[in-house]
C-alpha cells in the first residue's frame, strides 16, 4: 500500500524508526496520530512534522497498558476519521542492559510481552474493525531478526518479538481476502537509542540511519509490486 | 424478560428470534442463523460508532458530589449531559439522590478535567449542556482516563470500556453501546460477504437509553450525531434496484437511514438528527431490523412498530421470553424482516 495521503497511526513515534517514519511521511499529504509514552518528546516530533508541512496529532500512552488502548483508538478515529494504516513500532529492551534468560526478571519478560505482544494485539483489535468494513487497511509489525535468531542475552526481546511476528502471520491468515493486510518489517540494525542500549560498544558508523531506512521502507511500499499479506519485508536486504 | 447480567465472553452465544413480519412466523435459534436468514443480495447496514466512557463522577466547586452522564457531542463542541445525585451504579437510577441544582457558568470538576455549564434546560434542570476545558486528543485522553462507561444496575460487575465496544467500532460518538452490533464479529462479517450478503456502514452516536426520570425519558432520544456516507447510499440503491432487502443492524441504523431520507429519497447526510419513529412513520429505506429485545413503552420499542404491528411484536417478545431469551444492553436479539 502506498502510504501517500493516508491516515496513519504510529506507535513508538518519539524516537528511532518511529520518529523517522513520521518525518518521512510528513510531506506526503498524510495525517498522522503519533503515540508514545513521553508527552514532551512526542509533541516535539509532531512539531517537526508540522514544520515539514505535515499534519500530526499526539497521544501520550503506553501501548503495554490495556486501559490506554481505547483511548488511542478513540483519539485516532476522532481526529483522523478513519485509519488506513497502523504501524506497530513501539519496542522495549526491558532492563537497562541485555541479560541471559536465567538472569531475566519475570517482570521484565512480562513487560516485553505487554509491549510487543498484548499491546499490538489489543490495538489491532481496537482499530481493524472499521478497516474490515471499508475492506481496506494495512497493519505493519516492525520486527527484528532477534525474533528468529537465537541471540544469547536477547531472550525477553527475542521471545516476545517471535510471538509478535506470529501475530502478524495469523492475523493475515484469518483476515485473508478481507482487504485488511498485514506486513512484518525488519528494518535491520539501525543507529538508534534502543540499539545503543543493547550494544553500547557498536561501531555506529556501520549502522544504518533510521531516516534512510524509513525512506527505503516508504519507497518500497509505494512500488506497484505487491507484498503478500503476512509476509516479511527486510528493508536493508 | 430478565436482563443479561454480564457482557458476553463469546459473541457466538447471542440467541436470535427470527420474526417474519408478513406471516407472523417465528423461529428461535442463535446469532449464526443470520447466515441463512440473510440472503445473497441482501444488504446489512451496521453502525460503526465506538462507545466513549460517558460517566464522570466529580463535584461542584463547593464539593457537592455528582455524576454526569454525557449524552453526546453537539455541533458547537459542547456536550449534552444529564446530572445524577448521590448513590452508586448498583442502585436503579430512579432510586438515586436528586441531582444538585446548577446554573449556567457552574464548574463541574472531575479530577484535573473541568467542565463549565453553558445551558440548563428550562423544564428539566438536570439536562444541561457543558463545555470541557480542553478539546482534541487532550479531551479524549482525559475522558478515557477519568471516565467510565455508563453503568447498568442489573449487571454483576461494573463495565470496563472494553466491554461496551462492538467489534466494528470506529469513531467514538456513542455514550451507550449500539448493542445490536455487539454480535457482529469479524468472522461473521467476512462469511456473510463470502455468501453474497453485502455489508455497509453508517456512524450514529447512540444516546442515553434511560435516565430513570420519566419526564426526561419521555424526551428520549435526544438529538444524535449521524453520518450516512455516499458509498452506503449507493449500496442501498443497488440493493433496492435488485429487489433485495436492506437490513439495519440496530435501531440506531434505522434512525440514521430514515433521517437521511426525509422525503423517501435517501441522500448522503452528516449532522444531528431529532427524528422519532413509531407506528405512524413507516420506514422508507429499511426493510428489516436486527435488534435487541426491547420492552413496550420504550422509544426503541416504538421504533420497532415502524416495521411491524404492535401485536406481532408483543407476541415475539412473549415467545422470546418463553425461550429464555435475555433482555437489555447485553441481551439476545431479534430479526424483524
Amino acid at each position: 500500500m502506498d502510504l501517500n495521503a493516508q491516515r496513519i497511526v504510529i506507535t513508538g513515534a518519539s524516537r528511532g524508526l518511529g520518529r523517522a517514519l513520521a518525518l518521512e511521511l510528513a510531506p506526503r499529504d498524510t495525517r498522522l496520530l503519533l503515540v508514545a509514552r513521553d508527552p514532551d518528546t512526542v509533541a516535539g516530533v509532531a512539531a517537526e512534522v508540522r514544520d515539514r508541512g505535515g499534519h500530526a496529532e499526539i497521544v501520550a500512552a503506553d501501548v503495554g497498558d490495556k486501559h490506554a488502548i481505547h483511548a488511542i483508538a478513540a483519539a485516532a478515529h476522532a481526529t483522523l476519521d478513519h485509519v488506513d494504516a497502523l504501524i506497530h513500532n513501539a519496542g522495549t529492551l526491558g532492563p537497562p542492559s541485555l541479560r541471559p534468560l536465567a538472569e531475566t526478571a519475570c517482570e521484565d519478560l512480562q513487560r516485553a510481552i505487554d509491549v510487543h505482544v498484548l499491546g499490538p494485539f489489543r490495538l489491532t483489535k481496537a482499530l481493524a474493525g472499521p478497516m474490515l468494513l471499508r475492506r481496506r487497511g494495512l497493519i505493519m509489525h516492525v520486527t527484528s531478526d532477534a525474533a528468529t535468531e537465537a541471540y544469547p542475552d536477547w531472550g525477553a526481546y527475542g521471545a516476545s518479538k517471535a510471538a509478535f511476528d506470529q501475530l502478524s502471520r495469523i492475523w493475515a491468515a484469518e483476515l485473508d481476502g478481507t482487504g485488511v493486510r498485514f506486513l512484518a518489517v525488519d528494518p535491520g540494525e539501525m543507529d538508534t537509542a534502543l540499539h545503543h542500549q543493547a550494544v553500547p560498544d557498536a561501531d555506529r558508523a556501520s549502522l544504518a540511519q533510521p531516516d534512510d531506512v524509513a525512506a527505503r521502507l516508504v519507497a518500497r511500499l509505494g512500488q506497484p509490486a505487491p507484498l503478500a499479506s503476512g509476509s516479511l519485508l527486510e528493508v536493508q536486504r | 424478560m430478565s436482563p443479561a447480567t454480564a457482557p458476553p465472553r463469546d459473541a457466538r452465544a447471542f440467541r436470535l428470534l427470527r420474526l417474519d413480519v408478513a406471516t407472523g412466523a417465528m423461529a428461535a435459534g442463535d446469532v449464526d442463523d443470520l447466515h441463512t436468514a440473510l440472503r445473497s443480495g441482501d444488504l446489512l447496514v451496521v453502525n460503526d460508532s465506538a462507545t466513549l466512557p460517558g460517566s464522570l463522577w466529580g463535584c461542584l466547586a463547593d464539593g457537592t458530589p455528582l455524576e454526569v452522564r454525557l449524552a453526546g457531542a453537539q455541533p458547537d463542541g459542547a456536550f449534552a449531559a444529564v446530572l445524577f445525585g448521590t448513590g452508586t451504579w448498583r442502585q436503579a437510577t430512579e432510586d438515586r439522590g436528586a441531582p444538585p441544582a446548577v446554573r449556567v457558568g457552574a464548574a463541574l470538576i472531575f479530577g484535573d478535567l473541568v467542565a463549565t455549564v453553558t445551558e440548563v434546560d428550562a423544564e428539566l434542570p438536570r439536562l444541561v449542556r457543558l463545555r470541557f476545558d480542553r478539546d482534541g486528543t487532550a479531551l479524549w485522553d482525559a475522558l478515557y482516563r477519568l471516565g467510565a462507561p455508563i453503568q447498568y444496575s442489573y449487571l454483576d460487575d461494573p463495565l470496563d470500556v472494553w466491554d461496551v465496544q462492538t467489534p466494528l467500532a470506529g469513531r467514538p460518538w456513542s455514550v451507550e453501546p449500539p448493542s445490536a452490533g455487539l454480535c457482529l464479529r469479524w468472522e461473521l462479517i467476512r462469511d456473510l460477504r463470502r455468501r453474497g450478503v453485502a455489508v455497509a456502514r453508517i456512524t450514529h452516536g447512540a444516546g442515553l437509553s434511560s435516565t430513570g426520570d420519566p419526564r426526561l425519558d419521555a424526551r428520549l432520544p435526544l438529538a444524535e450525531r449521524s453520518d450516512v456516507p455516499a458509498a452506503t447510499v449507493t449500496a442501498i440503491g443497488a440493493t433496492k434496484a435488485q429487489g433485495r432487502r436492506v437490513i439495519a443492524a440496530g435501531t440506531t441504523v434505522v434512525r440514521a437511514l430514515e433521517s437521511a431520507a426525509p422525503d423517501g429519497h435517501l441522500q448522503p447526510a452528516t449532522g444531528w438528527t431529532h427524528l422519532r419513529l413509531g407506528p405512524t412513520t413507516p420506514t422508507r429505506v429499511v426493510d428489516g431490523l436486527l435488534t435487541g429485545m426491547h420492552e413496550e413503552g420504550t422509544s426503541h420499542f416504538d421504533l420497532l412498530t415502524a416495521l411491524a404491528p404492535t401485536a406481532t411484536l408483543r407476541r415475539a417478545v412473549a415467545a422470546a421470553t418463553a425461550h429464555g431469551f435475555r433482555g437489555h444492553e447485553f441481551g439476545d436479539l431479534m430479526l424483524v424482516a
